[in-house]
């Protein structure tokens, strides 16, 4: 079972209720794009800490190596060129889990402890628990986890949930040498960015902000941008990212209804994504989904 | 650096030229991070790429590579003509009163005294003028025609923001721009740290690029200060170490000058290296000349050395000339060298001309590699492909392998940028046979000496009766080694002004180089690290962190040569009577009766200030120079020239001269020139540089290294890939006239087409990322297209400033 340190929040496809009696200080990482340097010591301690090895890649005509996240690559760098107010920049932010708050992952996921979320804020899979659905995939307004080719299971970020259990900072943290990812309480990660947004203003960065997406209830990964106003502009980062309400209806509404339609579709999925590859299942599921969704609905509304 | 890497974060402005230490120095790169957040620093940063460190900062402008002194001329023409200079500092603390000999000139790009079929200057009409009793003649109103300053301002009155714009490129408003930001420390309290790297030594005008800035930061009064200063990022972990000890052809250890040719004996060589100091009341502290080199022939030869022997002045080598690597090479390639040992060095991937390096050394009889990993170099002869097409069976050399042990298979200590000597313990056994260098070397040596007892040999004293009192013969100890270096007494030294007083017992370790002595009483094996290993230990061990004055000087954390001394110059940073410029940054201040505060001082400690004792004691003039009179091969004063390879017919400063189209006196060998390529079949200026995933040929070995960056790239501006049909990703082929090689394309608004001089001008950014050993994707070598041209004082080659042309495969 959990550590003492980790209590359990939220479980995928779990009806138990969850412990109440201890108290957890909600953490975070804070990620100030504005003194990263893309420097990716936190990728390379990222891939050293959870013994990940993905292959050696090729360059693809920008910085980006690793190119995408991956089973083997739960952080990866995104560097944009933009041009702003006439002037050049180089925006470069770590890409990866966001720990939200309202994880869609877990929402979405039909294997009981597949997915948990901690009640420190961390969002972990368990990857003994999981079915290889890649629904977490479609659930994750981020576009995070990825299924393996090895075992056809879903990984990320696990925020170091090792290391936090016995009080230390994830391992790109400590590795970052500019100090361009905070780690603490979610509280003091905010005390902290305000302070960097007060300079970055000083420096005209009229719309320096933090990102913290509310429709997702928060992240426990915040970013300090200098253009909080078009978190676009960061390879994409969602302007305002949430859970596609259907996966929060199925989830939600029809809840013990859809624990049992969804263990059948889970079965159809993993049957479509063996003989399909992993490429195209995420289309696959997300229509299966909608398809399933639309039923229950007609179904209620009978 | 003058200052350290902890005090960038005391700077009110980071300026970055010349270097590009968010790729370089990710770690270093926290201090200035540290100055933004903490001081709200402005970082501004001036380079031919808008590149990581331009990422982060507040302003950054573009230059074309290789026009940097033209750009920093134009700011020191902008201080003087606004009036943007610190007066005390510069009137009394530099040579800007120094009168200059009538006959010195400069005239259509050449200084006087040239003489064009040696490319060098006779200096005579560039030293100062003298008065009868042999001081420097001084101007103190700074008005004499012939004073410094005034030349100063003659010399630079022609770098307008006009001619700054045309020379470099860089847009007129970001260039006036950089000089506001610039200017602004001129006050007392307001300082300027300068990072610069090999963007500006590799350059055949980078040492008068250094000297630029030197000369900026003395008008604007940041030497000395805290958050100040020159600093130059080294590269390697060690690589401070290796030139302090100076693993150089043209120094002895603690950059004493090596005898020459024309040196005959102790006595011509000492007096030659021994200044007299060249105004009243100063230190003059090069006076000790004597001291620190016969200290250091008796930590070599120990009881051999003799007053008698000269102290074995004879058995040091003599030069003839120069033998830089470029010069090494050459003369490989000529066949005048039968073996190369080659230890921690990659050449093949790293010296001018891959082609030429690949040929020289299969002129070899035999090649000794020492390294830990397999480099470029074990495998010249080896035919890898296109990379490498090397014909096996046409090279007879015979190549042997040493495999080291890695600094962390080795205790010993590293000296980084900031001089600060640590040591570190072996963490691991090297694998398999490995060996430390040392070892190998003390072997080496043991087997010579044995070989030379038996079999004689032509000059066999050197290596015969060299001091060898290591514990283990075929293993000095690390221990051994810094104590050496550091020094001690060889018998009871008593005090100069007292002989009933004794100051350090016989066979005790010295305090600092203050104790060393000219008779063979002390040895030293190296002057500047004196001190580092004291009777109270080994000092390099400290890891005490506390830092009272804030200011991160951390007196307690390992040793910094000279004497612990964590800002050089630190003097100046308070004004004539002792008071700091600024006292919220306080590194020295006179406290009545000695010199105290938050460093060792850079002085005299009880010169009071009214002796009139300047802050720049390495010089004999005691102040500094702005004006370097004969120390440099090129000029008393920076100018203009182009690289070797120039997009430019002329230069634009002297365009009607064609013998100062680049540096006069640079050294040029046969063969050499005739591969220089023109603008007409190569034009695109091409700079080479560094990336952060990777350091320099090792981590290509290393698996999770090569997975953040796995492939050799270049990078263009969108304009150019336009015009040239190349879209991001595409494999391309770049030519020099010296080779080619074959890469990916990155295609970026990062680099810009630049009007120079009424023409369109690109840029080629070639990184150096990997070679075709390891684990990344086999490829080219950089240096393929590198020019075999170098500065013309330290002969470091032109990387960063030739021509390419690029097409799509
Ligand atoms: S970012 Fe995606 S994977 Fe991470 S917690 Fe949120 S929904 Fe789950
Ligand atoms: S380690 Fe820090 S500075 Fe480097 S890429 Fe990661 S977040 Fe950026």
């Amino acid at each position: 079972m959990a550590l003492q340190s980790l209590d359990i929040k939220q479980r995928s496809a779990t009806t138990t209720p969850s412990p109440q009696a201890r108290q957890t200080v909600e953490i975070a990482k804070l990620i100030d794009v504005s003194a990263c340097i893309g420097c990716k010591a936190c990728t390379a301690a990222c891939i050293e800490w959870n013994d990940i090895r993905g292959d050696v890649g090729n360059c693809v005509g920008v910085y980006d190596n690793p190119v995408d996240l991956s089973a083997d690559a739960w952080t990866v760098m995104r560097f944009t060129e933009t041009e702003q107010n006439n002037k050049l920049e180089w925006l470069i932010r770590k890409d990866g889990c966001m720990h939200c708050a309202d994880p869609g992952c877990l929402k979405a996921c039909p294997a009981p402890g597949a997915i948990i979320q901690y009640s420190n804020g961390i969002v972990d899979f368990h990857q003994e628990n999981c079915i290889g659905c890649g629904y977490c995939v479609t659930g994750c307004p981020f576009n995070v986890p990825r299924m393996s080719q090895k075992d056809n299971k879903a990984y990320k970020c696990t925020l170091c949930s090792d290391r936090v259990a016995v009080n230390q900072a994830p391992a790109c943290a400590k590795a970052c040498p500019t100090g361009a990812i905070q780690f603490g309480a979610k509280e003091d990660m905010k005390d902290y960015a305000e302070k960097r947004i007060a300079d970055l203003k000083e420096r005209g960065y009229d719309k320096a902000g933090l990102y913290d997406p509310q429709g997702v209830g928060g992240t426990h990964v915040m970013y300090v941008l200098h253009h909080a106003d078009q978190p676009k502009l960061y390879a994409g980062l969602p302007d305002d990212p949430s859970i596609s309400p259907l996966v929060s209806l199925w989830k939600g509404a029809a809840k013990p209804l859809a624990t049992l339609a969804l263990a059948g579709v889970a079965l159809g999925s993993l049957f479509h994504y063996v003989t399909k590859g992993p490429n195209e299942v995420s289309k696959e599921i997300e229509d299966e989904i909608e398809r399933e969704d639309e039923r229950q609905l007609r179904e209620e509304a009978k | 650096m003058t200052n350290h890497w902890v005090d960038i974060k005391n700077a009110d402005l980071v300026f970055v030229m010349g270097g590009n230490p968010a790729e370089a120095h990710p770690c270093g790169f926290k201090w200035v991070i540290e100055a933004k957040k903490q001081r709200k620093a402005r970082l501004v940063v001036v380079d031919p790429r808008f590149n990581r460190t331009a990422s982060v900062a507040d302003y950054y402008a573009p230059i074309r590579s290789g026009s940097d002194i033209a750009f920093l001329s134009g700011v020191i023409n902008y201080l003087l003509s606004k009036d943007k200079i610190h007066h005390e500092y510069v009137k009394h603390y530099t040579n800007a009163s120094f009168l200059i000999d009538e006959r010195f000139a400069l005239e259509d790009g050449l200084f006087s005294g040239y003489n064009a079929e040696k490319r060098s200057y006779d200096k005579e009409s560039w030293k100062y003028q003298f008065d009868k009793d042999g001081y420097a003649r001084v101007d103190e109103t700074l008005q004499d025609p012939n004073c410094v300053f005034q030349i100063m301002k003659k010399h630079y009155a022609r770098y307008t923001p006009e001619v700054v714009t045309r020379v470099t490129g860089t847009p007129t408003d970001a260039f006036l721009k950089v000089c506001e930001y610039i200017a602004e420390t001129a006050a007392p309290n307001k300082t300027m740290t300068n990072l610069y790297a090999l963007g500006w030594t590799e350059h055949s005008v980078g040492a008068q690029n250094i000297r630029s800035m030197a000369i900026i930061q003395l008008l604007l009064g940041n030497m000395g200060m805290a958050g100040g200063g020159i600093n130059a990022l080294r590269g390697h972990s060690n690589v401070q170490g290796i030139t302090d000890q100076c693993l150089y052809s043209d120094a002895l250890p603690g950059y004493l000058g090596a005898p020459l040719d024309a040196d005959i004996d102790r006595k011509t060589y000492l007096e030659k290296r021994t200044p007299k100091a060249m105004r009243p009341n100063q230190m003059n502290f090069p006076q000790n000349f004597p001291k620190w080199w016969t200290s250091l022939m008796k930590a070599w030869y120990g009881k051999e050395a003799t007053p008698e022997n000269d102290f074995c002045y004879d058995w040091l080598p003599k030069r003839d000339l120069s033998y830089d690597v470029l010069n090494m090479f050459d003369r490989m390639y000529q066949g005048k060298m039968s073996g190369f040992v080659c230890q921690g060095f990659n050449p093949l991937a790293s010296v001018a001309n891959k082609k030429k390096v690949g040929d020289a050394l299969a002129k070899l009889k035999y090649l000794v590699i020492m390294d830990p990993l397999v480099t470029e170099t074990s495998e010249f002869w080896k035919n890898h492909g296109e990379v490498n097409p090397a014909d096996p069976a046409s090279i007879q050399t015979e190549v042997f392998r040493l495999p080291v042990a890695f600094f962390a298979e080795e205790s010993g200590t590293c000296t980084n940028s900031g001089r600060v000597v640590r040591w570190h313990w072996k963490a691991v056994d090297g694998p398999g046979e490995s060996k430390g260098d040392a070892e190998i070397m003390a072997h080496l040596y043991q087997t010579l000496k044995h070989m030379y007892a038996k079999e004689g040999g032509a000059f066999p004293d050197p290596i015969l009766k060299l001091s060898w009192p290591y514990r283990i013969a075929d293993e000095p100890s690390p221990e051994e080694l810094l104590m050496e270096i550091s020094g001690k007494a060889l018998t009871d030294l008593h005090d100069p002004k007292d002989a009933t007083k004794l100051q350090v017992k016989g066979g005790d370790q010295l305090a600092s180089f203050g104790f060393l002595r000219d008779d063979g009483s002390t040895a030293c094996g190296n002057w500047i690290y004196s001190g580092a290993w004291s009777q109270a230990g080994n000092l390099t061990l400290r890891r005490d962190s506390s830092d009272p004055s804030g200011l991160g000087q951390t007196l307690n954390w390992g040793f910094a040569w000279p004497v612990n001394r964590r800002i050089l110059y630190n003097r100046a940073s308070a004004d004539l009577a002792g008071k700091p410029w600024d006292a919220s940054r306080t590194v020295l201040k006179w406290t009545g009766s000695a010199w105290g505060g938050n460093d060792i001082p850079d002085m005299r400690p009880n010169a009071a200030p009214e002796e009139g004792v300047m802050p720049f004691i390495m010089n004999p003039e005691g102040v500094a120079r702005l004006f370097a009179r004969d120390l440099m091969a090129d000029g008393p004063l920076p100018e203009h020239y182009e690289p070797f390879e120039s997009p430019l017919e002329t230069n634009p400063m002297h365009p009607k001269n064609t013998k100062a189209k680049s540096n006069p006196v640079s050294r040029i060998f046969k063969g050499d020139l005739e591969v220089f390529g023109t603008a007409k079949d190569f034009p695109y200026v091409a700079t080479t540089y560094r990336l952060t995933e990777h350091f320099h040929f090792w981590t290509q070995h290393s698996k999770i290294n090569a997975i953040l960056q796995p492939e050799h790239f270049v990078e263009i501006g969108e304009e150019l890939a336009r015009e040239k049909g190349i879209k991001a990703g595409d494999k391309v082929k770049v030519r020099s006239n010296r080779g080619y090689i074959k890469a990916v394309a990155v295609v970026t608004k990062r680099i810009k087409a630049l009007d120079v001089d009424g023409r369109k001008v690109h840029t080629v950014g070639i990184p150096i990322t990997s070679g075709f050993v390891g684990r990344t994707k086999p490829g080219f070598l950089t240096n393929t297209l590198t020019p075999a041209v170098g500065d013309a004082n330290t002969h470091t080659p032109e990387y960063k400033a030739f021509l390419v042309n690029i097409e799509k495969v």
